[in-house]
């Protein structure tokens, strides 16, 4: 059940489409973490995966962004390979990823995401303490920018993340379960830039735990679990039956 | 006072001093790194592995320059810490195992190797075993010469990458989705601290060079919350500790340099680990006594509170309520008055208006604090 996309306006469909999978497969030990997974994410829009505990979510962000090795399996960005397109990506690994007590400052962090673009030896300087705080501004942590990462609550260190991203400027997202964790303040603010990087027409692909907010939140919707069980635009795939089959699958993969 | 002049006068001392705190330099910067990548055990596993390649070099090429035998050093810590990751990438041996294993399999090949060579019949034998604890006191200007062209390339190195250490260290699959070489990165950073380790062989020895990676590290953490000066601190520490070790140990017979600059680095490091602001824990005791005060300073308000409404705030009352003898709820209520929480009245005490606000504010946030648990969820 591959989501095509339904526009004419892409005749040459995956080819220009921001993310296309192909026969994925990850295998961590002897258990295939993804399986032949193949993916289609329309542009400019905000798409939900969604799965239960362990349906490799995580991994499949890894897996396109060459994080974890892959067994098999093409990803394209626009058309391109990862290495062509890598300035074009942006990601935001999930929170607990990293050890907050880590001696840097909020803006430092901010200013990681401008690395890629800096270049070998050039150390930031005044122009990207200035992008770097235009972030910050973005999520509301303005404030927050000479801060200790240490001292922040989930839901902040959850928008500094966010705001090292949104440094990358990127024209395709990946985010890593944003949503688990925070405060009404920090979803209220994360709500706020998705909709403003689809405003820009940049491409968002959000891993998502809470099914209360799928709908309201994104257009599109993949269920995962170790295979794609459905993907396409939200009321068409967001059905009793296919998350009946997305969330019932996983007894099978634990027995 | 004196002592401190000798470095400048006594010949032998300067060449000591400079080359601990040279050690001390090298070793605190890597050792930020390596401590903040929690890689604190690869760094000791480097230093033992050094002595079989210390031993090889000695007996392929049978010379006792200390450079060649530091190369021989590096090399062969540079190929346990490979050796290391070889396993961890292809077995499920655990990382502190696999470590742990290393560690002690390169060190006692090279004993065994050291015992070979001693009883072989080779007359410039001696003196290998001195890279077990270190000997500072062999050191002289060529080697001080070699320590600092050694630690300055790891130093202009680590200078160069610095914000793509920053990133490894911080976040390495992130640094990866940028682009950034991580397993390159990795290597060099590695290469680096073996760099720091062939500094660190001749003064301290394969089996204490590990403090001097650490000890540093973890002392200037204590003391900020920036990298750059977490970095510069622990090279100052380490400084300190190669000079004060080399000077104590200039002035007092028969002690040995080495174990003395580990001996000082561990007192920076213990002065760090307790009084340090904000993270020392004094502190914390300190903070932690205070808070706990404060919550039963606030408890004893509520309870106050709560008979107050009821107008029979009394010491009685207040005892049987909190279930505590009768003098103790008198020094409550003291307790409660020097505050400004409460005042006597003729039938024993009331709460003041500021007390009243104080008491209405916890209840409040008492009556938040499941919402916010079950909102954090
Ligand atoms: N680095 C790893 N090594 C071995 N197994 C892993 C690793 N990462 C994830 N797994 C396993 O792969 C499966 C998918 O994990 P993950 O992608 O994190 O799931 P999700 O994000 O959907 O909760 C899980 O069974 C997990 O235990
Ligand atoms: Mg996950």
């Amino acid at each position: 059940m591959i989501a095509q996309p339904k526009t004419a306006r892409h005749p040459e469909s995956g080819a220009s489409s921001p993310l296309s999978v192909r026969d994925l497969t990850v295998v961590y030990r002897e258990k295939p973490a993804l399986w032949d997974v193949d993916l289609e994410v329309p542009a400019g829009q905000l798409c939900a995966i969604v799965g239960p505990n362990g349906a490799g979510k995580s991994t499949l962000i890894k897996a396109v962004l060459g994080l974890v090795p892959v067994a098999s399996g093409q990803v394209r960005f626009f058309g391109q390979s990862l290495e062509q397109a890598r300035k074009r990506i942006g990601y935001v690994p999930q929170r607990g990823s990293v050890d907050w007590d880590f001696p840097t400052s909020v803006l430092d962090v901010v200013m990681m995401g401008l690395y890629g673009r800096l270049g070998w030896f050039r150390r930031p300087g005044r122009l990207e303490r200035e992008a770097a705080l235009r972030c910050l501004e973005q999520v509301s942590m303005s404030e927050f920018a000479e801060r200790q990462i240490s001292q922040l609550s989930g839901g902040q260190q959850q928008r500094v993340f966010l705001a090292r991203a949104l440094a990358q400027n990127a024209d395709l997202y990946f985010m890593d379960e944003p949503f688990a964790g925070v405060d009404a303040v920090t979803e209220e603010a994360i709500l706020h830039v998705l909709h403003q990087l689809k405003g820009q027409g940049k491409t968002v692909v959000v891993v998502h735990h809470d099914l209360q907010t799928v709908r309201d939140y994104f257009d599109h919707l993949t269920l995962l679990n170790v295979q794609v069980i459905a993907s396409g635009p939200m009321d068409e795939t967001f059905t009793p039956e296919n998350l009946k089959r997305t969330y019932g699958e996983r007894m099978r993969w634990e027995a | 006072m004196s002592d401190l002049l000798l470095i400048f006068t006594d010949y032998t001392l300067r060449n000591v001093a400079l080359g601990s705190a040279m050690l001390g330099v090298v070793g605190g910067v890597l050792g930020a790194f390596a401590v903040l990548r929690r890689q604190s055990l690869l760094g000791d596993v480097l230093a033992h592995a050094a002595l079989p390649g210390i031993c090889l070099a000695f007996i392929l090429t049978g010379a006792k320059a200390p450079l060649i035998l530091l190369v021989g050093g590096g090399l062969a810590g540079w190929l346990a810490a490979w050796l290391v990751l070889a396993v961890l990438r292809h077995s499920r041996l655990p990382e502190d195992s696999a470590l742990g294993v290393m560690l002690s399999g390169f060190f006692g090949f090279g004993v065994a190797l050291l015992t070979f060579i001693q009883h072989s019949n080779n007359a410039s034998q001696a003196g290998l075993d001195q890279y077990i604890f270190g000997q500072a006191a062999t050191i002289v200007a060529s080697d001080v010469l070699n320590f600092t062209v050694l630690g300055g390339l790891a130093l202009l190195t680590v200078g160069l990458f610095y914000k793509e250490f920053k990133l490894l260290a911080f976040d390495p699959a992130y640094a990866h989705s940028l682009g950034l070489p991580v397993r390159g990165l990795n290597t060099l950073l590695t290469s680096l601290t073996v760099l720091a380790v062939m500094v660190g062989l001749q003064t301290v020895g394969v089996v204490l060079m590990a403090a001097m990676l650490i000890a540093p590290a973890a002392a200037a953490r204590q003391w900020t919350d920036r990298l750059e000066a977490m970095i510069g601190l622990s090279a100052l520490f380490g400084a300190m500790a190669g000079v004060s070790g080399a000077l104590i140990s200039a002035t007092r017979e028969n002690l040995p340099t080495g174990p003395l600059v580990v001996l000082s680095m561990s007192a920076i490091l213990l002065v760090s680990l307790f009084f340090a602001p904000l993270r020392g824990l004094v502190w914390d005791w300190a903070r932690t006594r205070q808070h706990r005060r404060r919550v039963r300073l606030e408890r004893l308000l509520l309870d106050a509170h709560v008979l107050h409404t009821h107008g029979t705030l009394t010491p009685q009352a207040l005892a049987e309520r909190r279930r505590e003898p009768v003098a103790v709820a008198l020094r409550n209520l003291e307790a409660l008055r020097s505050l400004g929480w409460a005042q006597e009245h003729p039938q024993g005490f009331i709460l003041t208006p500021t007390g009243e606000q104080k008491a209405h504010e916890l209840e409040q946030a008492m009556r938040v604090l499941p919402q916010r648990v079950e909102g954090s969820s």
